[in-house]
C-alpha cells in the first residue's frame, strides 16, 4: 500500500491537471503558482471525520490526512486522502479552483474521477515516479502531502 | 522495520524524502531531513532565475561576474562546462535569446546537482536506506540490513501521465527524465533555439543523478540519435519515448519489470 503513494499522486495530478484546465479561462484566484505554497512538512493528519470537506464527501470512515493547501495558477487546491486498515479507501478534493459555473462543472467532473483513479492504482507496487516537470507541480505538492502524511507516519 | 516520507515545495516542485529502518522518529533523521529541505532552500535562493535577488538573476543583468560569484555558483558554471563538453554541446546552459544573445539558465543541471549534494545528510544516516524525488528526478541509497534492497522506481508515460511506460529496480544510484515537450516544451536545441521534438522524454539510470539528469536533458535535444549515444555512455544506460508512444532501452537497460512495460519499437498504437 504505502508504495503506490506516488503512483497514486501521478495518476490523480494528471486527472487534476486535464480536468481543470479550461478552468484558466475563467476567474482565477491564484497567481504565481506554488513558489510561495507552505514551507511546513508534510500534510496534517486529522483523524475521525469530523472535518467539513467543502467540495466531494466521502461517505467511508477512517483517518483522514489533509494536504496543504497549494496555490496553483488556477487558484488553491487542496486533497485529503482517507485510509481505513492501512487501505486507501477514498481521496477527496478539498479545495479546487472555483467562482463561476464553468469551474463547478469541471469539478464535479474530476473528483469521481479523480477517486476511481487513485483507487484503482492500489495494487501497483512503485516507490517513486521519475517523470518530467509538468504544470502540475501545485497539484502535486498537495496530493503528495496528503498521501505521504497518510502513509508514512513514523 | 518502518518507513517514513517528508515533502516540501522548494524551487518550484515538491522535493520528497522517503526513509525506510529503524528510529525514524529520532532526532538525528529529523535533523538530516531538515538539512536536506534547507541546503535546496539555500540552493534555490542562489540559483533561481525567477527570484530578482539570486545570483544567477544577477549574472543575466550583468551586474556579477562568474568570478565574483559564490563558490557554489562558480561550481556550477564550472560543471555547465564539463556538461556543455561530455553532451557535444546538446547541453548548454547558456541558452539563444530571440536576437542572438545568450543568456544563463543552470536550471537543468542545479536541479540534480542540488539534489545529489542534499542527499548527502541522508547517505550519512546509519542504518537508513533513502530515496530523494526532487520533481521526478530521484536518487536513492543507505546502508543498513535491507542495504542493496531495491527500490522500485516507475517511468511515468509522457501520453498518459495516469500510467507508467516502465518500472526500474534500483538498489542505489540515480532515475532522470527529461521531456514534457507535450506541454509546450521546457528543452530546446542549444544550438538553434528551437524546441526539441524528436522525442517526448529520455530517461537515465546511473550512478550519479546530476549526471543522469543532464544526459537526459542531452538526449531529449539530441533526438533521433539519442539513443546511439546513450548506449556509449560508460555507467549508465537509458530509455527513450518517441512521440508515438513507443519505448527503446539501451542494452545496459536493467532488466526485469521494465522490459515487461517497455513499449515495443513497433507499437505506435496511440496517436
Amino acid at each position: 500500500m504505502r508504495r503506490i503513494t506516488m503512483w497514486i499522486l501521478g495518476t490523480v495530478c494528471g486527472l487534476v491537471l486535464l480536468l481543470s484546465y479550461h478552468t484558466s479561462l475563467g476567474g482565477t484566484r491564484g497567481d504565481r503558482g506554488a513558489q510561495h505554497a507552505d514551507r511546513d512538512a508534510g500534510g496534517v493528519p486529522t483523524t475521525g471525520t469530523s472535518a467539513q470537506p467543502t467540495a466531494g464527501t466521502s461517505a467511508i470512515s477512517g483517518d483522514l490526512f489533509d494536504g496543504k493547501v497549494v496555490q496553483t495558477r488556477h487558484g488553491e487546491v487542496q486533497v485529503r486522502a482517507v485510509i481505513s486498515g492501512g487501505e486507501l479507501v477514498d481521496v477527496v478534493v478539498l479545495q479546487v479552483p472555483g467562482g463561476n459555473h464553468h469551474d463547478t462543472e469541471i469539478n464535479d467532473r474530476a473528483v469521481p474521477l479523480l477517486r476511481k483513479a487513485a483507487l484503482a492504482a492500489q495494487s501497483a507496487d512503485i516507490d517513486s515516479v521519475s517523470g518530467a516537470t509538468v504544470t502540475s507541480k501545485g497539484y502535486r505538492a498537495s496530493l503528495q502531502s496528503a498521501l505521504d502524511a497518510a502513509n508514512f507516519q513514523g | 522495520m518502518g518507513r517514513r516520507a517528508w515533502v516540501e515545495q522548494i524551487m518550484n516542485m515538491p522535493i520528497s524524502i522517503h526513509l525506510r529502518g529503524a528510529g525514524l522518529a529520532s532526532p538525528e533523521v529529523e535533523r538530516a531531513v531538515a538539512e536536506v529541505f534547507a541546503d535546496l532552500r539555500r540552493v534555490e535562493g542562489l540559483f533561481s532565475t525567477f527570484r530578482p535577488d539570486s545570483q544567477v538573476s544577477a549574472i543575466n543583468r550583468g551586474q556579477a561576474r562568474p568570478g565574483d560569484c559564490h563558490p557554489l555558483v562558480a561550481e556550477v558554471i564550472e560543471l555547465c562546462g564539463q556538461a556543455r563538453e561530455r553532451t557535444d554541446g546538446y547541453f548548454d546552459a547558456y541558452l539563444p535569446r530571440p536576437g542572438g544573445s545568450r543568456w544563463f539558465n543552470p536550471a537543468g543541471l542545479v536541479k540534480g546537482w542540488a539534489a545529489e549534494r542534499a542527499a548527502g545528510w541522508l547517505r550519512a544516516l546509519p542504518r537508513r536506506g533513502f530515496c530523494l524525488n526532487a520533481g521526478g528526478d530521484i536518487v536513492v541509497g543507505g546502508s543498513g540490513p535491507r542495504e542493496g534492497e531495491p527500490w522500485t522506481i516507475g517511468i511515468e508515460d509522457p501520453l498518459d501521465t495516469g500510467h507508467l511506460v516502465a518500472t526500474v529496480s534500483v538498489p542505489g544510484g540515480a532515475v532522470a527524465t527529461s521531456g514534457g515537450t507535450h506541454r509546450g516544451g521546457h528543452i530546446v536545441v542549444p544550438s538553434t533555439g528551437v524546441p526539441a521534438g524528436e522525442l517526448l522524454t529520455a530517461t537515465v539510470t546511473g550512478p550519479s543523478l546530476m549526471w543522469a539528469d543532464v544526459f537526459a536533458t542531452a538526449a531529449v535535444a539530441r533526438g533521433a540519435g539519442a539513443l546511439r549515444w546513450l548506449t556509449r555512455l560508460p555507467g549508465y544506460a537509458g530509455m527513450v519515448v518517441r512521440p508515438g508512444g513507443a519505448a527503446l532501452v539501451t542494452p545496459g537497460w536493467p532488466a526485469g519489470a521494465s522490459t515487461a512495460l517497455a513499449r515495443p519499437p513497433d507499437d505506435e498504437r496511440r496517436r
